[in-house]
């Protein structure tokens, strides 16, 4: 019997729970303990969504839709008045700018290191970028106080608001702390995670598609522009939706830098105004707000921030799954 | 055979276990007779009282543990309320309605807050002056301009720049703000009709620009790095980094400059004039425009909140209630020996005086406590 003890691990055997008989194995454990982490995962979006919605039950019941589409924004007791719509607006805007920024730099650094650079390069250079995803924000932030701003303001923002001062979008005197420069530190923030994503799937397109497009004559560029980055699109922008999501919800950074405009003043007219989003809102108000409406104001932006959220993965899931497809033609 | 298996590794992993523990608890001298205070609140005062407790824990009382979370007066209060820390820091008195819901606070106003008015004038390192009414006119977007007349009238050494203003202040909700945005309500009628007090407001638009920064660091650093700005930050933060600040005139007609002997100043006056007991509502009480020709105008208490009767206190025992009321002393009396070094104003006799009567009318089951 002892000899048996071990390899009778896997059989099953007959136990009672609760006086019903079930095999219990270790793949039914298995199974089981699995399916229960990741139940935990839908079971915390859950109680997320009904937290929220139940907390910002009072401002929404008070302003309405108001709430939603409205745009003063004022804690003073007695004079309460709660509108998030500019910081949806400050949110898009930001999260716009760093991939506008963002997502050509990120790809130029994968496509660098996957197609071009030398094998000595590659790897430190691919570590050096893996490593910055893991610098914490807060010290990008003070980075942007400190350093970054400066340069922005000095070199980018005043010679473009001197000659171009009359296009909407660069009106105003720049002062270094406005959308524009949070945008800019988002842009650098989102760069490690879709160019390290972007790195291995371009690591991924198989050789033969490179050698066969070679053998047909075409220049390095036209193999990248046509046949590896075609292959490979679907999960590039899976990489970028993953870089929004990291700028949507970014919080400290933003704060620091944004300017922090509240009420009609953060609808985002100009990019070298202050502004604000949703998360630096609830970063800069939540902690001391005393008031029942105000905490549920808060909370409100916060739900209104989880619905964007879960609406740009779902439009970005279906984007992959319908549109983004690699052809038949294309694959193997 | 399988259950066999299961039954001793998970003996085998409770037995190791309860040793682990057993070890680790009995090797450790003082957890039987360790008193744990727990307190919560306000940041402002938290680098002074984390010097306290430090001090007070090391050299005074070793079998006590104080524990002080800084996460902001608000959630100081709402702690306070739901009975979970045994005192709150908070940089405001209790408000009416906060009053309805924790009616047997007491106050213990344990140090003495300045509001800086700071300013990026190349130019004019020092020597601004500036009255009440027109910091809230700039924060208006009345006065648009630096060489306006009412500001040039007051400063008549001082060539001022036909450079517009912009205006910072904090974006995160805080005490500072709501000690400047008081003291604009007292100093402007349109101010007060027009934004009114709070930890955060609804800024007024200024024309030369306004930008919200987070903490006393970042608005130091926007108005230093912005040319023309002019922001504000605690007393504390202006002296350790050497801040110009304005001269702002006083009650009296003085320009007095923020420093930690005009802050006392008018801490001291007012509480001569009269303050309620520890056990009232301190609602209504400010340091504003404080009468004493030396004072500094813009000041405000930090106060430390607790019950009157701590046995209310969930799980309250009479050695906790005991180190509760002896920190509370130890923080007005030998603590304030601290506050200078670390640029927080010291508490003035009179105010000691009364913080003694309200710490010594703190009962546990009825009886009072020891206090040293």
């Amino acid at each position: 019997m002892q000899s048996h003890r071990w390899k009778t691990l896997n059989h099953p055997t007959s136990s009672k729970f609760f006086g019903t008989k079930i095999k219990v194995t270790g793949d039914f454990l298995f199974k089981n303990l699995v399916a229960i982490v990741a139940a935990s995962a839908l079971v915390i979006l859950f109680i997320t969504a009904y937290v929220l919605s139940t907390g910002s039950a009072p401002v929404v019941e008070r302003f309405g839709s108001g709430f939603f589409f409205g745009t003063a924004w004022n804690p003073v007791e007695g004079r309460e008045i709660f509108g998030a719509f500019p910081y949806v607006l400050g949110t898009l805007v930001t999260s716009g700018i760093a991939l506008f920024i963002g997502v050509p730099l990120s790809l130029g650094i994968a496509i660098f290191l996957v197609e071009m650079a030398p094998k000595a390069l590659r790897v430190p250079v691919g570590y050096l970028v893996e490593l910055l995803a893991a610098v914490p924000s807060v010290i990008y932030g003070l980075w942007g106080l400190f350093v970054f701003r400066f340069w922005l303001l000095n070199y980018v923002e005043i010679p473009i608001s001197t000659y171009f001062g009359w296009i909407p979008i660069f009106s105003g005197t720049p002062f270094g702390l406005d959308l524009f420069t949070a945008g800019c530190i988002l842009a650098i923030m989102i760069i490690p995670t879709v160019a390290s994503i972007s790195k291995e799937v371009i690591s991924a397109v198989p050789n033969s598609i490179r050698e066969g497009a070679y053998s047909i004559g075409a220049t390095k560029w036209e193999v990248i522009r046509h046949w590896v980055l075609s292959y490979g699109r679907s999960g590039i922008f899976g990489a970028v939706i993953l870089g929004l999501g990291r700028a949507v919800g970014e919080t400290m950074a933003v704060a620091m830098l944004i300017g922090n405009a509240t009420g009609p003043a953060a609808m985002p007219t100009s990019l070298f105004k202050p502004g604000q989003t949703m998360a630096s809102l609830i970063a800069n108000g939540f902690l001391e707000a005393t008031s029942k409406l105000e905490v549920s104001a808060y909370v409100g932006v916060g739900l209104i921030l989880l619905l964007l959220s879960l609406m740009i993965n779902v439009g970005a899931h279906f984007l992959v799954t319908r549109i983004f497809k690699v052809k038949g033609g294309i694959v193997e | 055979m399988k259950t066999t298996y299961v039954i001793t590794i998970v003996s085998i992993v409770i037995i190791i276990g309860s040793i682990v523990a057993y070890s680790y608890l009995s090797k450790s001298p003082t957890s039987t007779a360790m008193v744990t205070v727990n307190g919560a609140g306000a940041s402002f005062p938290y680098p002074l009282l984390n010097a306290m407790i430090t001090k007070y824990v090391h050299e005074e009382k070793t079998n006590v543990q104080i524990n002080y979370q800084s996460i902001g007066s608000g959630g100081g209060i709402s702690a306070l309320q739901g009975k979970t820390v045994d005192f709150a820091g908070s940089d405001a008195p209790l408000s009416a309605t906060e009053m309805i819901s924790i009616p047997d606070a007491v106050h213990i106003p344990e140090t003495i807050g300045a509001v800086t008015v700071c300013y990026n004038l190349p130019g004019v390192p020092t020597g601004l002056h500036l009255t009440g009414k027109i910091i809230a006119d700039i924060y208006e977007g009345i006065i648009t301009n630096w060489n306006d007349p009412a500001i040039q009238s007051i400063n008549p050494t001082i060539t001022l720049p036909q450079k517009p203003i912009v205006t910072v202040h904090r974006s995160d909700g805080s005490g500072t703000t709501f000690v400047f945005t008081g003291y604009l309500k007292v100093s402007s009628e349109s101010w007060a009709s027009a934004v009114g007090q709070g930890k955060s407001v609804s800024w007024p638009n200024a024309p030369g620009g306004i930008i919200g920064s987070n903490n006393n660091a970042g608005v130091a650093s926007t108005v230093n790095g912005t040319q023309y700005a002019i922001g504000y930050v605690e007393l504390a933060y202006a002296l350790q980094n050497g801040m110009a600040v304005a001269a702002i005139q006083n009650p009296a007609g003085n320009y007095v400059l923020p420093t930690l002997a005009s802050t006392s100043a008018a801490a001291a006056s007012v509480a001569s004039a009269g303050l309620p007991s520890g056990t009232e509502a301190w609602t209504n009480v400010n340091l504003l425009n404080a009468p004493d020709a030396e004072a500094y105008p813009i000041v405000s208490f930090s106060y430390l909140l607790t019950y009157k009767e701590l046995n209310v206190i969930p799980g309250m025992t009479q050695e906790r209630a005991t180190a509760v009321v002896q920190y509370l002393w130890y923080v007005v009396h030998d603590g304030q020996d601290l506050a200078q070094g670390l640029s927080y104003a010291k508490l003035p006799a009179n105010v000691v005086q009364l913080n003694e009567r309200t710490i010594q009318s703190i009962t546990f089951n009825g009886q009072t406590l020891a206090v040293s």
